[in-house]
């Protein structure tokens, strides 16, 4: 396995992790609260959905000429990655709440009790939550296994890599029978953020037509430097922006944004 | 297909439309100096990790009941 593939399956493995995280938490707490047959269909629906879009995008960006998949990948990626690194830097300054999978069960499963009974059978609201959760989380992964994996042309590795993430959460949701809430979803989110924008910048400036400093050697000076300034800022932004109370920023531009995604696509 | 368009813009760009701007503008100034012969493998590196310590200043600006 090259470097390039080895970077490829991690990151994608790492994403979906993290993503998979959050959706067995909607999940769980809808399983519990409201059965769960109906909750599992949403599941099975979902995975379909996600599995379709990446089977139909897929080749459609592989047929794409190397230099032009390159700079629309290598742009797409660096706009994720820095997306995912500027939320996990707020997070590890103390500027941003971490995500907290016991709070957001919490929440779910108030929601899934208040929510009416539509009779007995198919429970139409177990199967959409669960459907839109992991739609929702998985949407971004998808996206990950396409850029990642068609500029490599390894779709493949990339899936394989995303379905092992996603049978090592389930499986370990399925042991614990609650949300994962030990695992360092702000460290992985950091890391993700690392590769993808380590990765966006390298294929970017080579579809860009830029010539690389000992080709893809110049990855090993890329991610490590896109690490440490990563660490310098968080260190540095956490020194000149003291915590407030609850170590959240209010109305926060990156929630807002996933907030604002999901609203315009349940509309 | 407005509301899967704003979504789609909002999966993509999100609320940090100027760093999604950064990044087109340098892919942009990289193929115009590479065309020209000029190297410009290092204008990524600069343009990113400039456009990520600006978005983190932008965001810890916006925190509410800073002084």
């Amino acid at each position: 396995m090259s470097a390039g593939e080895l970077g490829l399956a991690l990151s994608v493995f790492l994403a979906c992790a993290v993503e998979a995280v959050e959706a067995l938490t909607i999940v769980l707490a809808v399983g519990t609260t409201r059965g769960w047959r109906s909750a599992l269909a949403g599941v099975g629906a979902a995975m379909l959905a996600l599995a379709a879009i990446v089977a139909a995008l897929g080749p459609a960006l592989t047929a794409l000429p190397i230099d032009l998949l390159r700079v629309l990948v290598g742009g797409l990626l660096l706009i994720f990655g820095l997306q995912w690194l500027r939320k996990a830097i707020l997070r590890a300054a103390g500027l941003k709440a971490k995500h907290d999978e016991r709070e957001t069960y919490a929440q779910e499963r108030r929601a899934a009790q208040a929510a009416g009974r539509g009779g007995a059978g198919f429970d139409a609201y177990a199967f959409a939550i669960s459907f839109k959760g992991v739609l929702l989380e998985g949407l971004e992964v998808a996206f990950i296994v396409l850029t990642f994996g068609a500029n490599q042309h390894r779709i493949p590795l990339a899936a394989a890599a995303a379905a092992a993430a996603v049978l090592l959460v389930a499986a370990a949701g399925a042991a614990a029978r609650a949300p994962l809430a030990k695992v360092p979803e702000n460290l992985m989110k950091f890391a993700v953020g690392v590769m993808l924008t380590s990765f966006g910048m390298f294929w970017g400036a080579e579809g860009a037509g830029a010539s690389w400093p000992g080709g893809d050697a110049a990855l090993l000076a890329i991610i490590p430097g896109v690490l440490l300034a990563a660490i310098v800022m968080t260190r540095a932004v956490g020194r000149a922006q003291p915590p407030v109370a609850g170590g959240e920023i209010a109305a926060a531009p990156a929630e807002a944004r996933e907030e604002a995604t999901v609203r315009a696509w349940r509309a | 297909m407005k509301a899967f368009l704003t979504g789609a813009w909002e999966f993509v760009v999100g609320d940090d439309w100027p760093t999604a701007l950064g990044v087109v503008l340098a892919l942009a100034l990289t193929a115009l100096c590479s065309s020209a012969s000029i190297p410009s493998w290092w204008i990524m590196p600069v343009a990113v990790i400039g456009l990520l310590a600006l978005s983190i200043a932008r965001a810890a600006a916006d925190r509410p009941g800073r002084r």
